[in-house]
């Protein structure tokens, strides 16, 4: 079911039978190629339900397509074309969310979670094994256990 | 008629649930065997009521009775009848009943099944299922009723959405809520168990096979969507870190924990307040699945306001469950007093430290998940939360687990021996190094990281594998004598062996494909050819058909390799008429483990079209894995100890009031 909502809302974006990257945007450079791919993976798609520019074949996605390889194409790194995309479509663009104050708990929770979780565990046994030390015998506990012990 | 009837047996139902939610509890209360006995009875009526109006709504789609509204929009009078019956839940109202209908289903297996359980538990247990029952037939009935009906009724139908189309339709939803709703089991038994105030290791017993059961179901049930995805929706890809695979993912994410900790809990006793709480959580998180999927939040916090019922509604039985559940456990939990001690170094600290890397795995998801709704409810921004977010925390936490899942069988309980561990898992890392070198070297090169990820996945295997020859002393006594103990291990150790085996097989897949796959995007005229995974594949040409309810336009394709033709594969492009939608039916060819995937693009110039082709290296592992996951949760399940019906007398006395000394 999960996977029926999934396609349904995929639907809803103008999907055709075609998918992503066409022959014509394939830049002729191979190492700008493959770095075109890997930052269009990290792009997403605006008007498609989670899908990254390089796996849409939406109009816009294609333009994004285009636009990264032509920062690319100009000698633009990848923080700056990233930059350029965010600055003309906002951080929603990001599917790899930048770490800063709104993303705190976000980029913070595994770390987090892990240290007390962590902290936790090593606090409760050793509670647990001061506990399991318990209190000696009493006296007469002790007579019983000698009783028991030497019939 | 007959859709009234249906109608109507869903209205009994949901009465026959609010008794079964109310009285039997009482009779728990009062000691009274009558009215706790009731609970059975009225849990295999409920399920029998809901049966036959997800019988009759069936009936409805098979005879393409278009005067019932849900039929209407999803079904087709030309669609094949497999795809007629499979529509029952390819959409909001059928999925919702076929949600009851196995909820529904869990209780009458606790009722016919659960003979051995002290009254008092089984009572409580069907009362839990039965508010959960009553919650999900209030909601069906009250927003979501199936058997609406349509005046005058129309002549045909507005056709299931195309993509659902699909033989993984019709098995990948049932798959996934026998799964998802399974857990429910687990959550009555901790709550009626919170209620009555007790818990021990006899609690572990009952509720394991329910979680193994649950959890066999879930894994089948993500990797069949998982695989209907790759093949369905045409670019290859075959985990997307999309919401509603998140809320499949994350029940399955804890109800792993859990699976191990009630182990824990079993054997030693310990952990108790720990399990309990995560058999609320796994199933919490099953609801909130239910309702991230269902209304509409997804899309956009704003589609939730605009048709906030269902939404609303599911949001309710998501407050009242995970936040009685919760409070309940607050009330209790002092009572609830730790069991066996064990050192850090031992099989329940390994499997504590699995318990500690899972549940972080699944907050990470979650907040991923839900971070983005919250962040715009709260502050108006809006971000996304994609892939490589997932993969990279979701990958990082996951790489000390796996390393460390062989020396969970290993360690002794108690107190281990890490160091006499790790050398009997010397040779495991070495053969996996050895492996991983290996492919690399075969693949030409590639990250480096994959070396080490296939080495990963080889050293699982080994590991488990050794896990089972130190048990059964191979090597150190004579070969009969090992395989006769090897055969005489618990069905549960080869459980264990089984679905760590399947993990790694999986992580394989994953790594391989990750790192070695490649991508060919060209277009293509009738005798041009192309190179993928040492492969040519020619073009030959289009052609048109057409199927019962769509049109398709088929590209063929030879495949040779060393210029010997080997096989061939159609590629289409499907038209389905009534709703004018397109789909890709990929081609797809398997060599060995391996896949060759064709999927056709635009038709750019004359007789020419845009073809991708993947080479998707060792791919069928990823599922081949889960197989062996299922695998060994099925074996398990038929462990003595654990099968159901098998005779408890024993277990009874174990049975321990509250408050008493421990």
């Amino acid at each position: 079911m999960n996977r029926l909502l999934l396609v349904l809302l995929l639907l809803l974006a103008p999907v055709g039978a075609a998918l992503a990257v066409n022959p014509d945007e394939v830049l002729s450079d191979p190492a700008l190629e493959a770095r075109a791919r890997a930052l269009s993976a990290e792009l997403r798609c605006m008007v498609c339900q989670n899908q990254s520019i390089d796996d849409s074949n939406a109009e816009l996605a294609k333009d994004l397509r285009v636009l990264v390889r032509e920062r690319l194409a100009n000698g633009d790194s990848d923080e700056a074309v990233i930059d350029y995309v965010v600055s003309r479509y906002g951080e929603f663009v990001l599917l790899k969310p930048r770490f800063e104050t709104k993303t705190l708990i976000l980029w913070g929770m595994p770390a987090t979670l892990l240290l007390v979780g962590a902290i936790t565990l090593i606090v409760a046994s050793r509670r647990r094994a001061a506990q399991a030390k318990g209190t000696p015998l009493s006296e007469d506990e002790k007579e019983k256990l000698k009783k028991l012990l030497q019939p | 008629m007959i859709i009234e009837l249906g109608h109507y047996a869903l209205v009994l139902a949901l009465a026959t649930a609010v008794i079964q939610a109310a009285l039997p509890i009482l009779g728990a209360r009062l000691n009274d065997r009558g009215l706790m006995e009731l609970a059975s009875s009225a849990a295999v009526a409920c399920f029998l009521l809901v049966a036959f109006a997800f019988a009759v709504l069936t009936f409805a789609y098979v005879t393409s009775d278009f005067s019932v509204r849900n039929v209407w929009e999803n079904s087709h009078s030309l669609k094949p009848m497999i795809y007629k019956i499979s529509g029952v839940w390819g959409n909001h109202e059928g999925s919702m009943l076929l949600w009851l209908l196995i909820l529904t289903f869990f209780s009458a297996l606790v009722a016919s099944f659960g003979r051995n359980l002290p009254e008092t538990l089984k009572a409580n247990v069907l009362a839990v299922q039965a508010w959960i029952a009553v919650a999900f037939a209030l909601f069906i009935l009250l927003t979501s009723n199936p058997f609406a009906r349509l005046v005058p009724a129309p002549g045909e139908g507005k056709d299931l959405n195309p993509i659902l189309q699909d033989v993984g339709l019709a098995i990948h939803p049932p798959l996934l809520y026998l799964g998802y709703v399974g857990f429910s089991v687990c959550f009555s038994f901790a709550i009626a168990s919170l209620i009555e105030g007790r818990i021990d290791a006899a609690w572990a017993r009952w509720v394991r096979p329910w979680t193994l059961a649950a959890w066999t179901f879930l894994t089948a049930g993500i990797s069949m969507g998982s695989y209907w995805a790759y093949y369905e929706l045409g670019w290859g890809g075959w985990w997307f870190w999309d919401p509603v695979e998140n809320a499949s993912f994350m029940p399955w994410l804890a109800g792993t924990a859990l699976l191990h900790s009630a182990l824990v809990m079993e054997k030693r006793e310990a952990l108790k307040i720990w399990t309990v709480l995560l058999a609320i959580m796994t199933f919490s998180l099953s609801l909130l699945g239910t309702f991230l999927v269902r209304s509409g939040v997804l899309t956009s916090v704003h589609a939730f306001a605009t048709d906030p019922t269902r939404g609303i509604f599911i949001l309710a039985i998501l407050v009242f469950f995970i936040g009685g559940a919760f409070t309940l456990f607050a009330l209790r939990v002092s009572y609830l007093k730790a069991g066996g001690i064990f050192a850090p170094i031992s099989r329940e600290g390994a499997l504590v430290f699995n318990n500690l890397i899972l549940t972080t795995a699944t907050a990470t998801v979650l907040t991923g998940t839900l971070y983005p709704l919250v962040l715009e409810a709260l502050t108006g921004d809006k971000i996304s939360v994609g892939p490589p977010f997932f993969n990279m925390t979701f990958g990082l936490l996951m790489l000390p687990l796996l390393f460390a899942v062989p020396f969970g069988p290993l360690l002794a309980w108690k107190r281990g021996d890490l160091a006499g561990v790790s050398q009997r898992l010397f040779a495991s890392v070495a053969i996996g190094l050895v492996f991983g070198v290996a492919y690399y070297y075969f693949m030409n090169g590639g990250p480096v990281l994959a070396l080490f990820g296939i080495a990963l996945g080889v050293y699982l295997i080994a590991g488990s594998l050794t896990d089972l020859a130190l048990r059964s002393g191979l090597g150190k006594v004579a070969g009969n004598v090992a395989w006769r103990r090897f055969s005489g291990l618990p069905r549960s150790a080869f459980g264990t062996a089984l679905a760590h085996i399947g993990l790694g097989i999986t992580l394989i897949g994953i790594v391989a494909v990750t790192a070695f796959e490649t991508e060919t995007v060209v277009e293509m005229k009738p005798g041009m050819t192309v190179e993928a995974g040492g492969y040519t594949l020619r073009f030959d040409g289009m052609r048109n058909g057409s199927g019962p309810n769509y049109s398709e336009e088929s590209g063929h394709f030879t495949i040779s390799r060393g210029g010997v033709a080997l096989t061939e594969v159609w590629s289409s492009k499907r038209l389905y008429q009534a709703r004018r939608m397109p789909t890709t039916e990929a081609g797809i060819r398997t060599f060995g483990l391996s896949q060759l995937y064709v999927s056709l693009g635009d038709q750019i110039s004359e007789g020419g079209i845009v073809v991708r082709i993947w080479w998707k290296p060792m791919i069928l592992c990823i599922w081949g894995g889960t197989l062996f996951m299922m695998a060994g949760g099925f074996v398990s399940l038929s462990d003595r100890r654990l099968r159901v019906g098998a005779p408890a007398k024993a277990k009874r006395p174990k049975t321990v009031p509250v408050g008493a000394a421990e």
